[in-house]
C-alpha cells in the first residue's frame, strides 16, 4: 500500500515561508523549528545503506521506505498553532500505529522534555490519604497492557476539511484528505497502572464524583473527567507499543481514557484532584463544545461514536488497472467492541459484510478487509460500522438531522444539506460515513465533504 | 424448622462480618507505595480553579489596573482591545449572537463562568511565559476582559468573592448538565448520535 510519492522539499520550503510571515507578527512562533523537526525525523528514521552497529541498536526503516511520514496539520504552516502532526492512515496496516507515526496535537509551542527521575504523580482532593508517587513506584504496581485508539475531538471536522482545501489551493500537494481530515487518529498498545487502583490506594471519599487531571506541559493542560470512568478503565500509562512513551506522547507519564475524545488523555500527567463536580475549564466550555442552531451548546460529550474509514483505496492512492483489489480499513468506537463493518462498492445501493481481523479489542481499531473486483467504471466506495450495542455509524446527512434539528426529523434532504452549508462552527466528534469517489482513470477523491458548499465564515 | 433457620443465621453472620471486613479493607491501602505530599507540592499542584472558586487565592484588581498589563503582555496576540490577531480568536464581543446564524464566540459571549478566565490566565498565560503573573495581575486582567465585554464596570474590583458573583451572559447556554449520578459500567456517555427522537439509521 504505497501512497503516491510527493515533493516534500517543496512543502518544507512553503511552510518555512509561511512561518516566516508568522514570525514577523508573533515573536515566539518558531516556524523554523517545524521544518527542522521534520527533516531530522526523515534522517533519523532510516537505516543507512552501510549500517554501523549503532545504527542497528535502535533500528530505522529501509532507505527505500521514503513516503510514509506524519505530516503537519493543514493550516499548521503557520507554526503558532503549535505541534500538530497527523498519522498517515493511507499506509496503515493491522490495528497498531507505530509510536513514531502516532498523531500529535499539542497546544504548546515547544515540547516539554521531562526527567523521569524527578517526575511525580499526585492524587489529592477528596481522598483519605493524599499520595505522591515517583515513576519507579508506579512501575511496582500491578500493570496492564491494552490496545486503545486515541482520536482528537476535531478529527474529521468541517474545519479541517476546509483547511485542507485551502492548503491545496496554496500548492500544498503532499497531503491527502485521508490524512489531513482524518489523521488525528491512531491506535496503540498502552502499558501502565489502572487509575482505579491508585485511587483506591488513596481512599476516594463518598461525595467524590469527578477528577481534575492536570499535566506538566507548558500550558498545564487540565480536564475534568467523571470519576466513574476512572473506576472503569482509565490507565496511567508509561508505555506505548512495547517501549517508553515518546516525548510527544507525554513522556514519561500520561492518561489513557479509552473511547473518550483525545482532550481527556492528559499528557505529562502530574496531578489528579478528586472533586465533587466538573470544574468548567477552558477545554470544556470554549472549544470541545458543539453549538447547535438553536443557540444551545452541548458539552461533556466525551464518547466517540461508531466510526469507520476505508484506508485503501483512498484519495492517497491510484488504481492502475481494473481487476482485484483488497479494500482495507479501520473501524472503531468509544463504546464497546466493533461487531460488524459493511462495505458498499456501488454508492450505497448494496452492502457486503467485511472480514474483521481477530482478535477484536474493545475501544480500539478493528481492521476490516474485503476483496473487490473493480470493473473500471466510475463508482463510490464506503464503509459503515456497527458496535456490539447495535449503534450504527450515520451518514453526514443523518448527522445533520441529529445536530441541526433534533426535534422534528425527518427534514427534507435540501434543508439537511443547508445545515452543513450554513454551519458556523465545526462540529466535534464527527463520525459520518466517508465516501470515496473512484473515477474511470483510477483516481480517487472525497465524496462526503465535497458534496456541499461550506460556510466561508466557519470557525473551528 | 426453627433449628434450620437458626443454623443458617449462624452461617450467615460470620459471612456478613467477613464482607464488612472486606469493605473496610478496600478503604485502607494495599500496596503501601508513595508518600504524603509536602506543603510545597500542594501549593504548586493544587491551583486549578473550578466554578465554585475554592482554590482562588487572596488578591484583587480592577479593569483599570489590568489595562497596562494587558497592553504589555497580551495585546500582541489578542489585539489592543481584545479583537484578536489572526489566528487567535477575539476575547471581546459577540454577546447576543450565539443563537444567530453568525455566532461570534468569545469568552464574553460564550463562557458560562468567569472563573474559567481566571484559571486559564493563571496557569497558561502569557503563552510565552506562563505562571509569571501575580494573583493581583490575574484578577486585574480578568476584570479588564470582563469590562471590555461590558459585563462589569471598569471600576469593579475583582477578588475571590466578587469573581463568583459575575453573571456571564451565556450562563444557561449549555446542555446537558453533567450527570451527578454514577453511570453503569460501559453505558453510553452522552451518545448524541443515537439520542435524537425518531432518528433511524440508514436503511439496510
Amino acid at each position: 500500500m504505497n501512497s503516491k510519492k510527493s515533493d516534500r522539499r517543496g512543502f518544507l520550503k512553503g511552510s518555512a515561508a509561511l512561518a516566516g510571515l508568522a514570525v514577523g507578527a508573533i515573536p515566539f512562533a518558531n516556524g523554523k523549528a517545524l521544518a527542522a523537526v521534520d527533516q531530522r525525523t526523515i534522517k533519523q528514521s532510516v537505516t543507512p545503506d552501510e549500517p554501523t552497529i549503532q545504527d542497528l541498536l535502535y533500528g530505522g526503516r529501509s532507505s527505500y521506505e521514503t513516503s510514509v511520514y506524519r505530516t503537519p496539520s493543514p493550516g499548521a504552516g503557520l507554526a503558532q498553532v503549535g505541534l500538530r502532526n497527523l498519522t498517515p492512515l493511507q499506509d496503515s496496516m493491522g490495528v497498531i500505529t507505530p509510536a513514531a507515526l502516532h498523531y500529535v496535537v499539542a497546544r504548546d509551542l515547544t515540547l516539554p522534555n521531562i526527567d523521569p527521575r524527578t517526575h511525580t504523580f499526585m492524587i489529592h482532593g477528596m481522598v483519605d490519604r493524599p499520595l505522591i508517587f515517583t515513576l519507579e513506584e508506579l512501575k511496582r504496581f500491578p500493570s496492564v497492557s491494552r490496545v486503545h485508539f486515541l482520536e482528537c475531538t476535531g478529527n474529521s471536522g468541517l474545519y479541517h476539511y476546509r483547511e485542507w482545501v485551502e492548503d491545496r489551493k496554496k500548492g500544498r500537494t503532499d497531503i491527502y484528505a485521508i490524512q489531513g481530515v482524518h489523521g488525528r487518529l491512531s491506535c496503540s498498545e498502552w502499558t501502565g497502572v489502572p487509575l482505579s487502583l491508585l485511587l483506591k490506594e488513596a481512599g476516594v471519599q463518598k461525595q467524590a464524583k469527578w477528577l481534575i487531571a492536570e499535566g506538566n506541559d507548558i500550558g498545564r493542560h487540565a480536564k475534568s473527567i467523571p470519576l466513574a470512568k476512572a473506576m472503569d478503565d482509565i490507565i496511567v500509562a508509561y508505555g506505548q507499543n512495547g517501549e517508553a512513551l515518546r516525548r510527544e506522547q507525554g513522556y514519561p507519564l500520561r492518561l489513557v481514557v479509552p473511547g473518550f475524545q483525545g482532550v481527556n488523555n492528559v499528557k505529562f500527567i502530574r496531578s489528579i484532584k478528586v472533586v465533587d463536580e466538573p470544574y468548567y475549564l477552558r477545554p470544556e466550555i470554549s472549544a470541545y463544545t458543539n453549538l447547535h442552531p438553536n443557540g444551545k451548546a452541548s458539552w461533556y460529550e466525551s464518547q466517540v461514536g461508531p466510526k469507520s474509514l476505508i484506508t485503501f483505496p483512498s484519495d492517497a492512492h491510484h488504481l492502475p488497472e481494473r481487476g482485484l483489489y483488497e479494500i482495507s480499513g479501520i473501524a472503531w468506537c468509544g463504546r464497546g467492541a466493533i461487531r460488524r463493518v459493511e462495505v458498499s462498492t456501488d454508492g450505497g445501493k448494496t452492502w457486503k459484510d467485511a472480514r474483521l481481523q481477530q482478535p477484536i479489542f474493545r475501544k480500539a481499531w478493528t481492521r476490516f478487509l474485503l476483496g473487490w473486483n473493480w470493473n473500471g467504471t466510475e463508482t463510490q466506495i464506503m464503509s459503515r460500522a456497527t458496535n456490539e450495542y447495535s449503534d450504527i455509524q450515520p451518514t453526514i446527512m443523518e448527522l445533520a438531522k441529529l445536530w441541526g434539528n433534533q426535534t422534528t426529523p425527518p427534514e427534507p434532504a435540501s434543508e439537511i444539506a443547508s445545515f452543513w452549508e450554513t454551519a458556523a462552527i465545526s462540529q466535534f466528534l464527527n463520525n459520518p460515513i466517508q465516501i470515496w469517489k473512484v473515477s474511470q482513470d483510477g483516481s480517487i477523491r472525497d465524496g462526503t465533504f465535497s458534496t456541499f458548499k461550506m460556510n466561508p465564515g466557519l470557525v473551528r | 424448622m426453627r433449628c434450620t433457620t437458626f443454623s443458617r443465621a449462624n452461617f450467615l453472620l460470620p459471612m456478613m462480618a467477613l464482607l464488612a471486613c472486606g469493605a473496610a479493607m478496600a478503604q485502607s491501602p494495599t500496596y503501601k507505595l508513595g508518600r504524603t505530599p509536602t506543603e510545597a507540592e500542594f501549593r504548586e499542584w493544587d491551583t486549578v480553579v473550578g466554578a465554585k472558586g475554592k482554590e482562588l487565592p487572596p488578591g484583587s484588581g480592577t479593569s483599570k489596573e489590568g489595562a497596562p498589563i494587558y497592553a504589555a503582555q497580551c495585546a500582541v496576540c489578542h489585539g489592543k482591545n481584545g479583537e484578536g490577531v489572526f489566528p487567535y480568536r477575539p476575547l471581546v464581543g459577540g454577546i447576543g449572537t450565539i443563537n444567530t446564524p453568525t455566532p461570534k464566540l468569545t469568552v464574553g459571549s460564550y463562557s458560562p463562568y468567569a472563573t474559567t478566565i481566571w484559571d486559564f490566565i493563571n496557569r497558561a498565560m502569557p503563552k510565552y511565559a506562563p505562571r509569571t503573573l501575580s494573583a493581583d495581575d490575574v484578577y486585574a486582567l480578568t476584570a479588564f476582559i470582563l469590562a471590555k465585554n461590558g459585563i462589569i464596570k471598569e471600576t469593579d474590583v475583582m477578588d475571590k468573592n466578587s469573581l463568583l458573583e459575575v453573571q456571564m451572559p451565556n450562563r444557561n447556554g449549555f446542555f446537558p448538565v453533567p450527570p451527578q449520578s454514577v453511570p453503569d459500567k460501559d453505558r453510553s456517555w452522552f451518545p448524541y448520535w443515537n439520542q435524537a427522537p425518531g432518528w433511524k439509521p440508514a436503511a439496510k
